[in-house]
């Protein structure tokens, strides 16, 4: 039976990430801004200490959760409401153990995320882009090369997200893609998770952003980088057969609504913000009024109510997918492509309508509209979400629609 | 918990009206569209499935309880294939689901009945009124009382099926409040004028209604004394067109998907260049949404939750969605989007009149 309705376990989760937004994160959203590369260390503790045990996707497998990925979405988008640059900078598997989850064995899932269960705070990232290739995955020229007991990885990572927290930080995991035969294309790619503290792997920028800026972003050189043969991620046991490509996209079908929530809790913060500021002037939102009759803001606002709520609903339905144990690569890359796009208006609007104060670095407006455009370009631009959907709906090959 | 999973009994209702949608109603969309008249099958067929008797408790006659969210599911595939027949079947609602929600004890025992036989009863409402500023809540067809009567006055547009309607809900302005008033067919004062000529829904008839200092009941004021929730229906008729919306959005959208993927051009299908098949991504994301926000809506209505700012916003959503998709259809069609032998245009067509025919139907 169809049902909106919001299951008490993820009231009271959302309840507290809302609170922690307020008290704990946005009010030193702006000082992590201006100071990129420092790290909220207080907030992170906090997190690892306290928060996590109340908010179970921060804790995988800690709480049995009846709708897990649902209860992310809600934990995302109201953490992400505080600021996300702190929300990309908590301490969690993340996506890193979303693909250990997806593709590792059960000695692996117990070896390397056992730590995110520990005392000891822990970061988890993921090396996939380089520099000629983001979107076109299947290009990359990290090489894995069998050595003995063990892999030996060469090549260059960019835009990896807490790959300074992971690996500096904390004694952490980094999953990096490479490919142990690039005549294989697609079909030679393989996972290997790398511990914080192996020789050979070294961050050698930091990035500098328009937004985010709270979380680290870097390049990764992976110089005769040693693993051992057990590193590969694989469920099948049998490294040569390792499906990990196949795997790792399927990590994305859950990544994208989780980057889409980021941005619908973006995109609350700025509506929440101009409500709050037309209320304190008088104006009033009529919610009865056809359009022909209402003022110029009041249509923006409206407008941009629902363009939010469309794509929280898209996000609720391909979160409530995954929880089903049913594809949704469709309805994946919808929410992230319709998430990309109105926070990005919404977030370019809020700026535009409060004038100079919108402007203005006092207020967070500014902030969240620098913020608000990376989600329609990490885990897939919005082109590359707007070409997976058409292929899919066309029923068509990645040959017949390039 | 969330679902988002119709039950099976909303599955098999939907099977049924997808199957009336395609054998009766798209079949004879065209031809009724050019004719400006519904086809009698609407009704007679239309009628079988049973819709609105089993929206109705046994003791008025039907044979279930009402749920917003089974007429939108089924209304979606009914206005998938044509939206004035959708239109047409449902106009009886437009009477018997205000009385059913709304009405007193005695005006459901009085009205429902006839809408639990095996014929087709006509029903209208009247809420449109023909200006530009017009305002549901500001209407300026008045109700005034006198003694144990109303006394109603004033212009109404697009009043469904007016000509044939055994009942007519007209809205009205009650000190300051819109309220509902039942008028029986032949009630002396109502005057039907002229057939309205629209841009699209062309095969649904719609008149323009005077009200002459219409006498009515007192105890034909819908609720009765305390009258009710008009904010209610307005919502609920909000999600209705919504409803609609989404299944007139479907066809255009299915339409221009296939036409894409058969039409050449430079040695390939025109579904194969990214400028066509982004279109349909946003068309189907969009769509999607749409009904997500429909659903969400209609959900909160049969809760007997305020479903006020989200029916509105599915309603801003949607309208915008549907002018959307039909359009983009009928630009992936080329210059056959423009021809009448195409049904593309008549989507476009219907669709532009979403935001604008509050009223028209109610589920």
């Amino acid at each position: 039976m169809i049902s909106f309705e919001i299951s008490e376990e993820i009231r009271k989760q959302k309840e507290y990430a809302e609170k922690v937004s307020r008290e704990q994160i946005r009010p030193f959203a702006r000082y992590y801004d201006e100071n990129e590369h420092e790290v909220p260390w207080d907030f992170a503790k906090f997190i690892w200490d306290e928060a996590r045990y109340h908010i179970g996707c921060l804790l995988p497998g800690s709480m049995d959760l009846e709708e897990p990925f649902m209860s992310q979405m809600h934990s995302v988008e109201a953490l992400s409401w505080g600021d996300q640059g702190f929300y990309l900078c908590i301490p969690w598997p993340a996506l890193g153990g979303t693909a250990v989850l997806a593709t590792g064995t059960e000695e692996q899932k117990d070896r390397f995320l056992k730590r995110f269960h520990g005392k000891e705070i822990t970061w988890a990232s993921m090396a996939l882009t380089e520099a000629h290739c983001g979107s076109d995955s299947a290009a990359i020229r990290t090489r894995a090369v069998r050595d003995g007991d063990s892999w030996v990885l060469n090549g260059e990572k960019l835009f990896v997200s807490t790959a300074k927290a992971s690996m500096i930080d904390s004694k952490g995991i980094m999953i990096v893609w490479a490919t142990i035969d690039p005549s294989l294309g697609r079909k030679g790619m393989r996972l290997f998770v790398v511990e914080s503290g192996t020789p050979g792997l070294k961050i050698t920028r930091l990035e500098n952003k328009l937004g985010m800026r709270a979380s680290d972003t870097a390049v990764v050189v992976l110089e005769d980088c040693r693993v051992p043969l057990e590193n590969m991620l694989s469920n099948t046991g049998d490294p040569q057969k390792a499906k990990s490509f196949k795997g790792a996209m399927a990590t994305f079908d859950s990544a994208r609504p989780t980057a889409a929530a980021s941005g619908a809790g973006i995109a609350r913060a700025t509506l929440d913000f101009l409500k709050e500021q037309l209320a304190q002037n008088g104006i009033v939102i009529r919610y009865d009024k056809h359009r022909n009759q209402m003022s110029a803001i009041e249509r923006d606002i409206v407008d941009m109510e629902a363009q939010l709520e469309a794509a929280w609903l898209l996000i609720l339905k391909a979160a409530w997918l995954i929880d089903q144990k049913k594809p949704n690569t469709v309805e994946s890359s919808m929410s992230k492509l319709k998430a990309g796009e109105i926070v990005t208006k919404i977030t370019q609007k809020g700026v535009e309508l409060m004038g100079n104060l919108g402007y203005s670095r006092k207020l967070l407006l500014e902030k969240w509209m620098r913020d608000g455009k990376v989600i329609d370009l990490f885990e897939g631009t919005g082109q590359i979400n707007r070409l997976i959907v058409a292929r899919r709906i066309l029923g068509y090959k990645s040959s017949d629609l390039k | 918990m969330y679902s988002f999973e119709p039950t099976d009994e909303q599955k098999l209702i939907v099977d049924e009206a997808k199957k009336l949608a395609s054998r009766e109603f798209r079949s004879r969309m065209r031809d009724s569209d050019e004719a400006a008249e519904p086809a009698p099958e609407w009704m007679e067929e239309g009628w079988k499935l049973g819709l609105l008797p089993a929206s109705i408790p046994e003791e008025y006659g039907g044979f279930g309880d009402h749920s917003t969210l089974t007429w939108v599911l089924a209304a979606e595939e009914l206005a998938w294939g044509d939206l004035s027949a959708t239109l047409v079947l449902a106009a009886p609602n437009l009477v018997a689901i205000p009385v059913l929600l709304c009405g007193t004890e005695e005006q459901k025992k009085e009205i429902l009945p006839a809408f639990c036989t095996d014929s087709y009863t006509p029903a209208s409402a009247a809420l449109l009124e023909p200006r530009f500023n017009y305002d549901p809540n500001r209407l300026e067809t008045t109700a005034v009382k006198k003694g144990e009567e109303y006394v109603l006055s004033g212009g109404k547009c697009n009043v469904p099926l007016a000509a044939d309607a055994e009942w007519i809900l007209v809205y009205a302005d009650l000190q300051g409040k819109s309220q509902g008033f039942l008028v029986a067919k032949n009630t002396p004062g109502v005057v039907v004028k002229e057939r309205e000529k629209n841009m699209g829904m062309l095969a649904f008839p719609m008149y323009s209604v005077q009200l002459e200092e219409c006498k009515i009941p007192a105890s034909h004021r819908l609720g009765g004394e305390n009258g009710f929730d008009f904010q209610l229906l307005l919502n609920s008729s909000r999600v209705g067109l919504c409803a609609m919306a989404l299944g007139v959005a479907r066809a255009a959208y299915e339409y221009a998907l296939d036409y894409a993927k058969q039409r050449q051009a430079f040695g390939e299908a025109i579904a194969q260049r990214q400028s066509i098949a982004f279109m349909l991504a946003e068309m189907r994301t969009d769509l999607d949404a749409a009904r997500m926000m429909v659903w969400k809506a209609a959900w909160q209505l049969d809760q007997g939750e305020d479903a006020t700012r989200e029916s509105y916003l599915a309603t801003n959503f949607t309208n915008d969605m549907a002018v959307m998709v039909a359009d983009r259809a009928l630009q992936i069609l080329g210059g056959y989007g423009f021809i009448r032998e195409f049904p593309v245009e008549l989507w476009l067509r219907n669709a532009r009149g979403f935001a604008v025919m509050e009223g028209i139907t109610i589920l």
